[in-house]
């Protein structure tokens, strides 16, 4: 316990006689990478709204905010896969082949008998297309053990090719009696905040619970640990992984058809390359790829950043094209001061 | 009492035969000393007792009922309980978390079921405490000594009524005053009528703590004999092939 002697050990309440606590901002929440994301966050917005005179208009703040809603939603999902100490790449592909499916399967019941239930019956499916792509993603990485770098890397590949196959490259609108009923839950405001914001703040406090308050969550934790240690203890590996692919995949789905309903229509190219950019939301707010560590605030936070960088330099009137190399500079520094923070503990 | 007996058990890996008809029995509340040098398949035997994989051949019988193991969880269902060699420990989770780890305590909250944190943390700060640690039950395993990793993992072993602990190496990586408390928990649960295979390659260990000696040399099963008739160079002796058999 070296490292508790130099952090200012104390005797404790319980009597111990050589084992020091380290001072309450020295760990837990206070100690992770998330809380000095959140701290640099708040310095860059303060930064940003100095250099451009409508950062904190609320207007702004609402668009921004809802912008990021999109990357954020789907880092919750990402983050689930990174704590285990896997990676999905297929999320901008699935993204796009979930709202796709999801117009076309609109439009088509709208002519049926079932044309009154047109809209939910198509985000059911739409939703059941992308777990069925996580689920199939689970499988072979789970069960066969195939690494998930390869696995999602693949299935990025025909998910995207699927959807250009679907629509031979036509953007697809959504259609029916319900279509102003789909932009309402899509791109409306809901006590004033865009609606995927909304979305983004549930599913984030429904992962804070499963997280910290389930044996599921305890499961995923663990399994990024020490995946052996898992196993020996009777914690169902396998299911679990599954289970954090699917989750990953709906959350991918989902952000999809929210997008769509912002843009108006899906397009084949929708999402290309966001992958990068969910995954980079991820590991700026916490997610360490080697697994074990992550949370939903963090990537709530990491996708913040993330927009708030592109939107400041807009505003400021610089380049937007910096923004993608200056997101590299912050995955890296991340990185630096999360190496940092483990030596001083080490 | 008879509690667990093993009657011609064999292990292959394809072409290489790890274990070779191996008969053993430990009764209730007996500690025996496993010893051998590396290779000669301790570890493949203690796997095999606790349901890491099959034999190929051979029966197992635990308290009167012949068991079939093909997940360490079967095993411990019948009261088998493994303390492994690197500890099997999540370096990112609680000392609580960990003694829990596949076997949570939980508590209804309205629909759904969540963890209890605070019985949890209670349960293993009992635990420690009855195994004379200082361990925190809701410190970081990352942040934790040698000697507190070992008592986490051998708290696991005390949350359910075992019947048969097994031990690999678990003096290997501590200190000399933390030895001393291992092997005292050793005794503690021989009295308490819980069998305990002690896996060791110190000698001082086994003549300590163990009422039987079980030595095995490539494979096979080279002695079995009670601990006074023997002696640590007997045992050295045997392990190294200096003396064929006893």
């Amino acid at each position: 316990m070296d490292d508790l002697s130099t952090a200012g050990r104390h005797r404790s309440e319980s009597g111990f006689t050589n084992v020091g606590r380290a001072p309450w901002w020295q760990r837990g929440f206070f100690a992770s990478q998330t809380a000095y994301v959140v701290l640099a966050f708040l310095i860059i917005t303060v930064a940003i709204s100095f250099v451009a005179d409508n950062f904190l208009n609320p207007e702004n703040l609402l668009r921004t905010s809802q912008n990021f809603s999109y990357v954020g939603i789907v880092a919750l999902g990402a983050t689930l896969v990174i704590i285990t100490g896997g990676i999905d790449l297929s999320v901008g592909s699935v993204m796009a082949l979930t709202a796709v499916v999801t117009m076309i399967v609109m439009k088509w019941i709208a002519e049926t008998a079932l044309g009154f239930v047109s809209m939910p019956l198509a985000l059911l499916i739409g939703l059941m297309v992308a777990g069925f792509i996580g689920l199939v993603n689970g499988l072979l990485i789970a069960r066969l053990k195939l690494s998930p770098f390869v696995v999602t890397l693949g299935m990025l590949s025909i998910c995207r090719g699927l959807t250009y196959v679907i629509t031979k490259g036509r953007s697809q609108a959504p259609g029916g009696p319900s279509v102003d009923t789909f932009y309402a839950l899509t791109n409306g405001k809901l006590f004033g905040l865009p609606i995927p914001l909304v979305y983004l703040l549930i599913g984030a406090a429904i992962m804070g619970f499963v997280l910290h308050h389930t044996a599921a969550g305890r499961h995923i934790f663990a399994i990024g640990g020490n995946e052996r240690a898992a196993a020996l203890t009777g914690v169902a590996v396998e299911r679990v992984k599954i289970g954090v692919y699917v989750a990953c995949s709906m959350t991918a789905g989902l952000a999809g058809i929210l997008m769509s309903g912002w843009l108006g229509a899906a397009q084949a190219n929708l999402a290309t390359g966001y992958e990068l950019t969910i995954i980079a939301a991820a590991v700026i707010g916490g997610a360490n790829l080697a697994g074990g560590s992550g949370g939903p605030v963090g990537a709530i936070i990491g996708a913040a950043l993330i927009e708030v960088i592109r939107n400041g330099l807009v505003l400021a009137g610089a380049d937007s094209y910096w923004q993608t190399a200056i997101i590299g500079m912050i995955i890296i520094f991340a990185a630096i001061v999360d190496r940092l923070r483990s030596l001083r503990a080490a | 009492m008879t509690l667990l007996r093993l009657r011609g058990i064999g292990k292959e890996f394809g072409a290489i035969r790890a274990l070779a008809e191996i008969d053993l029995t430990v009764a209730a509340g007996e500690v025996v000393g496993l010893m051998g040098d590396n290779g000669a398949g301790k570890s493949t035997l203690v796997k095999i007792i606790a349901g890491n994989f099959p034999p190929s051949h051979g029966t197992m019988i635990f308290d009167d009922q012949p068991v079939h193991f093909s997940r360490p969880i079967d095993a411990r269902s019948v009261g088998i309980e493994v303390v492994y060699q690197d500890l099997a420990l999540a370096d990112n989770l609680t000392a609580a978390a960990n003694v829990f780890l596949g076997r949570e305590l939980k508590r209804r909250l309205g629909p759904v079921t969540v963890l209890d944190h605070a019985a949890m943390n209670r349960r293993a700060a009992a635990l420690f405490q009855e195994l004379k640690s200082e361990t925190r039950a809701d410190d970081l395993v990352r942040q934790m000594s040698g000697g507190q990793r070992q008592a986490v993992a051998i708290a696991r072993t005390r949350l359910k009524e075992a019947k048969l602990v097994l031990m690999d190496e678990p003096t290997a990586a501590i200190s000399v005053r933390q030895v001393a408390e291992v092997l005292d928990l050793i005794r503690r649960l021989r009295d308490a009528g819980i069998a305990v295979i002690l896996i060791s390659h110190r000698m001082p260990d086994v003549f300590t703590v163990c009422d039987r000696v079980v030595v095995l040399r490539r494979g096979s099963k080279v002695a079995d004999k009670p601990i006074q008739s023997s002696s640590p160079e007997e045992v050295t002796a045997l392990i190294t092939g200096a003396k064929e058999a006893a």
